[in-house]
């Protein structure tokens, strides 16, 4: 397990080094330091002068080289919109971003799970011919259609819920970085609309998913031994066919958790919420390169991070996994 | 006294679409305390499907649709699921074909022996554990204890089918169905679960239903012998009259054909043609197509069940 662990995290890093390359690479091409750094109003000599002192007319691997030196010391370069360092910046984004997904995953856990067994077990039973209709409307209807139709129902017609933005918040550190919803009424009531509107895409996927995995599961003849063992069907369902479920499950769970921060994007811009995907089009619109780069690299190691912690959680939850990593 | 198992005119059907076809036609079988039985024939003779209705878990669309099963006496094919699962696993075992395919991979070997045990008897877990390690022994496995913390993907297939012999054993049943227990593993590893599972039920006096087309084996290890055809029992009787003495067209041609009774480099024998698919069986006897005595009355009228001058049962109008 430890070999596995260790040859899982070397992968990881490849994978970063990589991502930086992509993202240094855009940097360079696109990006203006200089313009950042100074504006319009000087003149070509004294650009030239400043280009040189920054090192921008160096060969492009000592760049990368000192670019990644700069990362690995949290070192992004300067928002251009902001005034702040990049980093600084994201980090002040990051907890909207992560109680949102947070949120969302949460909800897609707790119902995809029982509506996607119970579906399988009883393919015909008129409310899982519901749950599978309801199903291929929900992945049909795009994200801000759902977050429109919700802020519509709930918040303007019926009133229930907030309609925007991240209501009372709690700053958990006393540093100013963390400030949380989960922890006011008024921040919960703000999470509510834009976590089912980010779940909404993913969840009937999900049930779906489930629901197939399940009944593959239920033909094998492990199942049918365990039947002939005489065990009783909740035993049978809910931990031999349940845990084979699971495996493919796990792995794509953390695929899209990370495909769910891209889909922030949507969601925050609809409900105003002022995490990074609504930093990230707001660094778009201004061109601020540096931030964008930043934002790039971040959620690339999210992503990486979220993918190796479930890989090797995997290999907790199949022994088969495991052994292959030993030898 | 009644017979440990009885199956009368046992008919089992498969609901398609296209309408109900019969799958197991009139199965009239009998089982006493520790005795043997072999049921032979081809593959889609209807051997493992009456195995399955024993404990009634034919794989769906399938269904009892007549005739009975006792089990000591009592009718357990009307038994509701509730009180079919205090039978299954306990006092009916299975063992099946593929000892690949047969455990959960995500459990130990001491987990799904284990579960067995407290699914039908009230004890502890820990008691439950010395059993399972005593049964590992008895089925010699090496390092029995070692065994119960390892994953099914450790272990060899020959090592799987003994822990399923192991499992099956583990509630001390009175009857163990072996579902073509050895038709997956090496000839080596064949014999010795062979000799293993023969010797089992000897020494704790069960009874076994031997499912197989080998009839080499069923010849070495049954006292009685029951050979399926198109899911009728087409003849049945003691393993040893049957094997020297065979009757039924279709019996004679399956004792040819197996190897040994051919000199060597000499062509095998075997019974011409392919046994019917359950939606095409021939009016009268089904096996007249392939027969080589067949008469005309062989295609109208289908053959009753009459016994011997040897003792056996044959279903054939020419005997």
């Amino acid at each position: 397990m430890f070999a596995f662990i260790i040859r899982r995290t070397l992968q990881a890093i490849m994978v970063m080094l990589v991502i930086s390359l992509i993202g240094f690479s855009i940097k360079s091409n696109i990006g203006d330091p200089v313009r950042d750094l100074v504006g319009e109003r000087v003149t070509p000599a004294e650009r030239a002068a400043i280009a040189d002192k920054l090192g921008l007319n160096d060969p492009f691997f000592i760049q990368y080289t000192r670019f990644v030196k700069n990362v690995l010391h949290g070192d992004f370069g300067t928002s251009l919109i902001y005034r702040k360092p990049c980093l600084e910046v994201i980090l002040k984004h990051a907890p909207a971003t992560i109680e949102l997904v947070l949120g969302a995953a949460l909800i897609i856990i707790l119902i995809s799970l029982p509506l996607g067994v119970f579906s399988a077990l009883k393919p015909k039973h008129l409310f899982s011919r519901f749950i599978m209709g309801f199903s291929t409307l929900g992945v049909s209807i795009p994200v801000f259609l759902t977050a429109i139709m919700f802020i519509y129902l709930f918040a303007v017609t019926l009133g229930w819920l907030p309609s925007y933005g991240r209501g009372e918040t709690v700053d958990i550190f006393n540093n100013g970085y963390w400030n949380s919803g989960f922890l006011t009424i008024d921040g919960l009531k703000h999470l509510v609309l834009p976590c089912i509107s980010l779940a909404s895409i993913m969840l009937p996927l999900y049930i779906r998913l489930i629901r197939s995995e399940m009944m593959e599961v239920l033909e094998t003849e492990y199942i049918k031994y365990a039947w002939a063992k005489g065990l009783s069907p909740k035993r049978i369902w809910l931990v031999h066919a349940f845990k084979n479920t699971l495996l493919p499950v796990v792995t794509v769970f953390g695929l899209q958790i990370g495909i769910m921060f891209a889909f922030t994007i949507l969601t925050e811009t609809v409900f105003q919420w002022q995490g990074m995907g609504f930093m990230f089009l707001e660094a778009i619109q201004r061109a601020d390169i540096s931030l964008l780069i930043a934002y790039l690299v971040v959620v690339a190691s999210v992503f990486v991070l979220v993918n190796t912690l479930v890989d090797i959680f995997y290999g907790f939850i199949n022994p088969t996994v495991r052994i292959a990593g030993t030898k | 006294m009644s017979h440990l198992l009885e199956i009368h005119d046992l008919e089992v059907k498969f609901a398609l679409r296209t309408g109900d076809i019969i799958a197991i036609d009139g199965v009239d079988l009998t089982l006493d305390r520790g005795e043997t039985l072999g049921l032979v024939g081809e593959s889609g003779a209807g051997k493992s499907v009456t195995g399955f209705s024993i404990i009634n878990l034919i794989s769906k669309p399938g269904y009892i649709s007549k005739g009975k099963i006792l089990f000591n006496g009592d009718e357990i094919s009307s038994y509701p699921d509730k009180k079919m699962r205090e039978i299954r696993g306990n006092k009916i075992s299975m063992i099946f074909q593929d000892p690949m395919m047969t455990l959960n991979p995500v459990f130990t070997i001491g987990t799904q022996m284990i579960e067995t045990l407290l699914a039908h008897k009230n004890i502890s877990k820990k008691e439950a554990t010395k059993i399972a390690l005593e049964k590992l022994k008895k089925v010699q496995i090496p390092s029995p204890g070692t065994r119960l913390n390892q994953y099914p993907h450790e272990l060899s297939g020959g090592m799987r089918q003994r822990i399923i012999i192991a499992i099956a054993l583990i509630t001390d049943p009175q009857i163990i169905i072996a579902d073509e227990p050895t038709t997956a593993l090496d000839v080596t590893i064949q014999a010795e679960i062979m000799d293993l599972l023969q010797e089992l039920c000897e020494t704790d006096n069960m009874a076994l239903i031997l499912i197989t087309h080998d009839l080499a084996v069923v010849s070495q290890v049954t006292e009685k012998i029951a050979v399926m055809y198109a899911g009728k029992i087409i003849e049945s009787g003691l393993t040893h009259e049957v094997i020297s003495n065979p009757k039924h067209p279709y019996t004679i041609g399956l004792i040819n054909s197996i190897p040994g009774s051919t000199k060597p480099g000499e062509k095998l024998q075997q019974i011409p043609g392919m046994m019917p698919t359950l939606s095409e069986i021939p009016s009268g006897c089904a096996f007249n197509p392939r027969c080589t005595e067949k008469k005309e009355i062989c295609e109208t009228i289908i053959p009753e069940p009459k016994k011997t001058d040897s003792g056996s049962i044959v279903s054939c109008h020419m005997r």
